[in-house]
This record gives structure tokens, sequence and C-alpha cells, in this order.
């Protein structure tokens, strides 16, 4: 992580358009792609829960899924912040990729309103899995929306000619995204490993009553 | 603000919340360390007896060898 922001912030060269202020695509995309990677993770999860059957998806799923929200609101501080600096607004509504990011944030959001709101056992966890997987579904055309609408607020830097960018600012980029998903893979082994035993333990003091 | 600001506010927040959600994380590993160190010292003192035994796994294989 360490390697990762001091490319991204002395290494890179400055944008000749954005100026300093294009720094924050080093940290804002990679955080936003591991969203997108949390929340389809959750919903992989949410499918063997429902093929399989095995109680331990549906944990892997809630913790893929509580990931992706905390990546996703760090993705839509960074975005407000950058647009701050580039366009001078902290939110514009007309721009699709940013909706359609919020739209897909406040619906895994809700989903912590549905698995909450049950009690806990194979019916929360198969409405859960449900709820994760019409979720997906928002993952591709938040991705796409961009490309789709044709949108000329929100920039595009990666195109079918390839990534729009010098070799130096494409490796800090590529740095950052492996750090970013390093991190996010330690974040999900080490809360999934809090909450099994979390359960294991109310499980031993069940026993032991 | 400088552009030079809004980057390192960027940078801050993502460094800030992360730290959060760690503490987050080791206040809730402590807390599951003092509850097994609890039931740990229950089970020693020999203060629980209950249903321990229903998730105990069956023993195999004890026969009847050397008798008789």
């Amino acid at each position: 992580m360490g390697l990762a922001i001091v490319l991204s912030l002395f290494v890179a060269p400055e944008d000749a358009d954005q100026g300093v202020s294009q720094r924050i695509f080093y940290i804002h995309v990679p955080i936003a792609l591991t969203a997108y990677f949390c929340f389809g993770l959750g919903a992989w999860k949410a499918l063997l829960l429902l093929w399989r059957g095995s109680e331990r998806y549906d944990l892997e799923s809630y913790v893929a899924i509580h990931q992706g929200t905390i990546f996703g609101s760090l993705t839509l501080i960074t975005g407000a912040i950058w647009a701050k600096a580039s366009w001078g607004v902290w939110w514009t509504w007309s721009s699709n990729q940013l909706v359609l990011f919020l739209v897909l944030f406040l619906f895994y959001c809700a989903y912590f309103m549905l698995r909450f709101s049950l009690e806990e056992g194979p019916r929360r966890a198969r409405s859960s899995a449900v709820y994760a997987l019409f979720g997906v579904v928002l993952i591709p055309v938040s991705f796409l929306a961009i490309r789709l609408a044709e949108d000329f607020i929100h920039p595009t830097v990666f195109t079918r000619e390839g990534p729009q960018m010098t070799a130096t600012m494409f490796a800090a980029f590529c740095v950052t995204w492996a750090a970013v998903t390093l991190l996010a893979y330690v974040l999900y082994r080490v809360e999934l490993v809090g909450k099994r035993l979390d359960a294991d333990l109310r499980e031993l003091r069940e026993a032991l009553r | 603000m400088t552009q030079g600001q809004y980057v390192a506010a960027a940078y801050g927040v993502v460094f800030v919340l992360v730290l959060v959600y760690v503490v987050i994380i080791a206040a809730k590993l402590a807390r599951l360390q003092r509850q097994t160190t609890e039931l740990l010292e229950l089970v020693r003192a020999g203060s629980v007896t209950g249903r321990a035994s229903e998730y105990a796994e069956p023993v195999r294989g004890a026969g009847t060898r050397g008798r008789g």
C-alpha cells in the first residue's frame, strides 16, 4: 500500500488536462472496482448458498457485501472530492455513472435492513441470498453505464484502444489496484474469522449452559 | 481549497476510514478473546455442567477388550 501511495502521489506524472487532482484517480477507481468485486462475490456466495445449501456461504456472502458497502462509501466520498476539485461540484445528478453507482450502493445498504429485520436461521439466509442475487444485475449496468450513455462528464479512461494514459500512470494504477484488492481480501478474511468465532462462541455458551 | 488539498483529503479520508474499520474489528476480536477466556475459566472452575455431553461426539472403539 505504501508503494502504491508513493507511485500515485510522487512518481506518476501530472495529468496535462486535470492537473494534480487527477491523482485521486489512482485511489478512486481501484476502490470502485473493488466495491464491484465485493458485491459480485457476495452475490456469487449467495448463489452457492441457494445451490448447495451450505450455511457457511451465508456468512461469506454477508461479509463480502459488508466489504462492498465500505468500499462503496469510500468510492462515493473520493468521487465527490474529485468532482469538487475537477468540476466544482460535489455531486451531479446528470452523470449516469454516479447515479447508478449510488443506486447500487443504496440497494446493498437495504440488504442489511432486510437481513437484520428477520430472525436468524435458514429463512433469513435464503431471503438475504435472493436479495443479494437481484443486486448483481445492477453491477454490469452501473459499470457499463458510462459507455452506454456516452456520458461526457465522467471521464472514460479504459477504451477499446486500451488505457488512455502513459505507461507510468498505468503502472501506478495497477499497483494501487493490486494493493486495494489485497487490503480488501485481508479485511474480508479477518472479518469472516471474527464472525465465525463469534458464532462458535455463542454455540459453545449454549452447550455449556 | 487548492487541488493539492483535495488530493490530500481524498487519500486522508480513505486512510482514516480504513483505520476506523480496523480499530472496530480489533475491538471486536478483543471482546471475543475476553469471552473465550471467561468460558475457559468457567469450564476450569467446573461451574458449568449443562448440555455439553449432547454436543460431544460419540466415543468409538470402546470395547470389552481385556475383560474376562
